[in-house]
């Protein structure tokens, strides 16, 4: 079967891009464009490192074929802080020392904007909601889940 | 965030730091945060190949006849590696380091002796035909008696599954690593009670985020660049020239940056092929495990057995520990014998006990190779030797805590292993963790100290 | 049909280093005239956080501020030989390697701003602002940027060091088993306190309270990280991780984080963390490792609890609901 070309609009940009059969929108977002913020943990849908936004909501972009979302509305780390200061979320992850190995940190910065997108103040609970379909060996989430209410709070103009 | 260090303990000579103890923010954070930390599978290449292995489906067996023909068949396929094309043909992790034996091919000649066991690698255009040429190759298997459990391997009557005759490794003759510390038949005669428990652990996988794996890309000068995920990067070069000969100084291993680690990324698994798949094709070439593959056929922490046997005195003292244990290595020995090593010098565990002996095994089952993983020898240990102490406890009607203190070692005490302590701090930590609970404890065990032998009984 | 509470605890210690030594590192510095000090290592980063401890190592050795440090690794052409990050022995060996390496580097730093200052360099002192200065007279001072581009382009002279840890390989005696396994100890005591539900056999880590002694904390943030990050996968092993779901079963393999039971972060537990310092004779500055001791002491401690919370022993892990249900089965019988 022939490869074929699709359009997406990646962080706010069109992007025109040629796609093999059952390409992963995961596979087109690496591979075919160069945005490597999204990882490939366990290509199954278990591991949530490869969470991106799509039309707004967010999901594992391994389990999605990309030539089925043809036209859709991609947003990936890449495009949180595009050319300027982080975001408040970012910065609390790295004042918060929410990060070790880094590798989980995109996947789980994505489900924490959707999350804040639709729930601007979020409780500990819906924000421990949100990230569980991420794996983090690592940290043991608390800071994660500090750093995510602290992101919150500070884009809501609180003081923390 | 709360203060982390308390410096009321051991006052020491005020060091006048000026970044040493203060909290930096991580190098990485920003990359971390930006999604711009570039891990080994970050390097995109446009003219990659893949390498995908067909494996064992038996525990253990002969090798009757493997067909490649079928890989070779499928569109994409360029190269399919056997035990043939692989130099050097033995995977010694720590050969380095002058420690044997030479027991686990790169790829087996003919025989397997754990499901999961790579037989044949496949280099394809992609992965999905990489794949796809590595389920078309064919064994024919003559299955051989399989040892699936430590318990089994050690009976009497058990297959044998290592050439060298024995189901477990032979330390300079003797079938385990040894501590003769004192005399424990001795001290067990003269002890108020003798107690003997078992613990047992199952194995864990490291399950790291970022699965194993490694990219390697043909120079222009003819040398390989290795992008990999290890660990340990000169290990990792060192093995993989032996494996696959020539000059060493031919590979130049980059990375650094690991997607968790947990001692699982210290096997140099994937490098030595998919360097001798970059040879044969002149082509960059990716080796990287699947999810499965990282859950299945890497290295797993080993299942341990524990028999702690101590003889403690009606005051709490502990006058004898003898420990018999095992560590299951699997189908190759890999680092389980380094493993057993140190889980012997770990013996008895933080306290001064005058008599010791250690028989610590390194055992051989039909299963995934076990290697390091984070506590590598200890981890399991602490758990039957902590449970140990908590029982001993409960059965001497004594503060669990207390009686810790009453064994703990200090400065000056000899170990098992025969090194004299120092810098010891147990009693310290004890008393801490006590003040931080708000458990009271006795007025001599709160006067105790690692620097001194005072309040400890006679 | 209730819900039982239990304390318990373990204290133990962990070696630094590879078990009976023989595992060395090297470490190159040079200065380059932004005034900035490259440290080229093969040594790699886990997530333990080492490319952060490391620059602060030297830039506490050469008086200068950390943003003056960079770390180069990990690339064999350029960096020296490093055994590895493993055995807890990075922090420990790569930062005496680069102790070793500033000093030599501060020295030939100081040379050259004595000639710039017009004092002997025994005179001279840094205070970690990036510049180097007349202690008796602190307004003779260079900053450090100056200070490159002097001794590279006027002085002729490198400002550059080497370094180098080994801790020498001994074998064991084979009869006694009498070793020199590693540098240091470090030491932990755990309390954890559950909760035992007795109709489901599921335990809830409530509380961990880990008090360690390292050595010197190098960062205490990442430190905290260790401590926490490590509890939270003792707490994994305790009561989750096998490749045996179905033990006594073993060839039910789990093929993926579903079957691979972790907790979540719904099962994070509250944490209390203390470090307390006994600085070591042989760390940099006193540091012992602690990348891998922080998973063990919460596994017995855990299981400790949970007799305590219901009189069930547990000795065989992971502490499962069947198990602990098994036990308490049994307990009634």
């Amino acid at each position: 079967m022939p490869s074929r070309v699709i359009e997406l609009v990646v962080n706010g940009r069109h992007r025109e891009l040629l796609v093999r059969p059952g390409m992963s929108l995961l596979g087109a977002l690496r591979d075919g464009l160069g945005l490597t913020g999204a990882k490939r943990g366990c290509a199954d849908g278990s591991c949530g490192a490869c969470t991106v936004m799509l039309d707004g909501k967010p999901v594992l972009s391994c389990l999605v074929a990309v030539e089925t979302v043809d036209g859709a509305a991609v947003r990936t780390v890449e495009g949180m802080a595009p050319d300027g200061p982080l975001t408040e979320l970012q910065q609390a992850f790295v004042d918060g020392f929410a990060t070790q190995c880094g590798f989980c940190t995109p996947g789980i910065l994505m489900a924490a904007e959707a999350l804040l997108a639709e729930n601007p103040e979020p409780t500990r609970e819906e924000v421990v909601r949100a990230i569980s379909g991420s794996v983090c060996r690592c940290t043991g989430y608390t800071a994660i889940v500090d750093a995510i209410l602290a992101g919150a709070e500070a884009r809501r103009g609180v003081t923390v | 965030m709360t203060e982390l260090i308390d410096h009321d303990y051991f006052a020491g000579d005020g060091d006048d730091l000026h970044v040493v103890g203060t909290s930096v923010t991580r190098a990485d954070a920003l990359g971390h945060v930006t999604g711009r930390t570039q891990f080994f599978e970050d390097l995109l290449l446009a003219d990659c190949l893949h390498l995908k292995m067909h494996r064992s489906e038996r525990h253990h067996a002969l090798l009757k006849r493997v067909d490649v023909s079928g890989a070779l068949e499928v569109p994409g396929v360029v190269r399919v590696l056997t035990h043939e094309d692989v130099p050097e043909n033995w995977y010694t992790v720590l050969r380095l380091i002058g420690v044997e034996p030479n027991d686990q091919p790169v790829l087996p000649e003919d025989r397997v002796l754990w499901r999961g066991e790579p037989i044949v690698a496949v280099v394809a255009e992609t992965e999905a035909s990489a794949l796809e040429g590595a389920a078309r190759v064919e064994v024919e298997y003559e299955d051989l008696p399989a040892v699936l459990t430590m318990e089994e391997a050690l009976t009497e009557d058990a297959p044998i599954i290592k050439p060298h005759g024995a189901n477990c490794f032979i330390y300079e003759g003797h079938p385990c690593r040894r501590i003769r510390f004192g005399n424990v038949e001795h001290a067990f005669a003269q002890a108020d009670h003798v107690f003997e428990w078992r613990y047992e652990s199952e194995p864990i996988e490291h399950a790291p985020v970022e699965t194993t794996g490694c990219i390697v890309v043909p120079q222009p000068n003819g040398r390989l660049k290795i992008h990999s995920n290890t660990q340990a990067a000169f290990f990792t070069l060192d093995n993989t020239a032996l494996i696959i000969g020539g000059p060493f100084n031919r590979l130049q291993l980059v990375g650094g940056t690991v997607g968790g680690g947990f001692g699982g990324k210290v096997d140099v698994i994937v490098e030595p092929i998919a360097c001798l798949a970059a040879l044969a094709t002149n082509r960059p070439v990716e080796y990287v495990y699947s999810r499965l593959e990282e859950m299945q056929v890497s290295s797993t922490r080993s299942a341990e057995i524990f028999v702690v046997k101590d003889g403690v005195m009606a005051d709490g003292r502990i006058v004898a520990r003898k420990v018999t244990c095992y560590m299951e290595a699997g189908a190759y020995t890999g680092h389980t014998t380094y493993g057993v090593t140190k889980c012997a010098a770990h013996m008895p565990g933080p306290y001064s006990i005058p008599n010791v002996w250690v028989d610590a095994y390194c055992v051989y089952t039909n299963r995934t190779p076990t290697g390091p993983m984070r506590g590598f020898g200890v981890t399991n240990a602490d758990f039957a030797l902590e449970t140990q102490m908590d029982r001993i406890a409960r059965a001497l009607e004594m503060d669990p805590l207390e009686l810790r203190l009453k064994n703990a070692y200090r400065d000056g005490d000899l170990k098992a292993h025969r090194k004299v302590a120092e810098g010891a701090a147990l009693v310290e930590v004890i008393q801490r963790a006590a003040e931080l609970t708000g458990h009271e404890l006795a007025e001599e065990y709160e006067r105790m100290s690692s620097l001194t032998h005072a309040g400890v009984g006679v | 049909m209730s819900v039982l509470h239990g304390r318990g605890y373990a204290a133990v210690n962990y070696p630094t280093g590879m078990n009976l030594g023989g595992d060395p590192s090297q470490a190159l510095i040079h200065a380059t005239t932004t005034g900035t000090f490259v440290i080229a290592l093969s040594s790699t980063d886990l997530g333990q956080g080492l490319k952060t401890v490391i620059p602060q190592i030297a830039a506490e050795t050469l008086g200068l501020p950390v943003e003056y440090i960079l770390l180069d690794t990990a690339d064999t052409d350029t960096g020296p030989h490093c055994m590895g990050t493993f055995a807890s022995r990075a922090t420990h060996r790569v930062g005496n390697a680069v102790i070793m390496a500033a000093r030599e580097a501060r020295q030939a730093m100081l040379e050259v701003a004595a000639l710039e200052l017009g004092a002997e360099p025994e005179e001279l002192a840094t205070d970690g602002s990036g510049f180097v200065f007349v202690e008796d007279d602190p307004e003779r001072r260079i900053f450090i940027v100056d200070l490159a581009l002097a001794a590279h382009f006027k002085h002729g002279r490198t400002l550059s060091g080497r370094g180098i840890f080994l801790k020498e390989h001994h074998d064991p005696v084979p009869e006694t088993g009498e070793m020199d396994p590693d540098s240091c100890q470090a030491h932990a005591c755990t309390v954890a306190d559950v909760e035992v539900d007795d109709e489901t056999g599921e335990v809830t880590v409530l509380k961990l309270f880990n008090v360690y002694e390292l050595g010197r904390v190098i960062n205490p943030a990442l430190v905290r990280q260790q401590i926490e990050g490590g509890a939270y996968m003792g707490m994994a092993h305790a009561l989750y991780e096998t490749t045996e779901p179905y033990y006594p079963k073993r060839d039910h393999l789990p093929s993926n984080f579903g079957e691979y039971v972790l907790p979540g972060p719904a099962e994070a537990p509250e944490m209390e963390s203390v470090v307390i310092e006994r600085p070591s004779s042989t760390g940099p500055y006193g540091a012992k490792g602690i990348g891998e001791m922080t998973a063990n002491s919460p596994i017995a401690a855990i299981g400790n609890a949970i007799y305590d919370a219901c009189g069930v022993r547990l000795t065989t892990r992971p502490f499962t609901p069947e198990r602990v249900l098994r036990g308490l089965d049994a307990l009634k019988s």
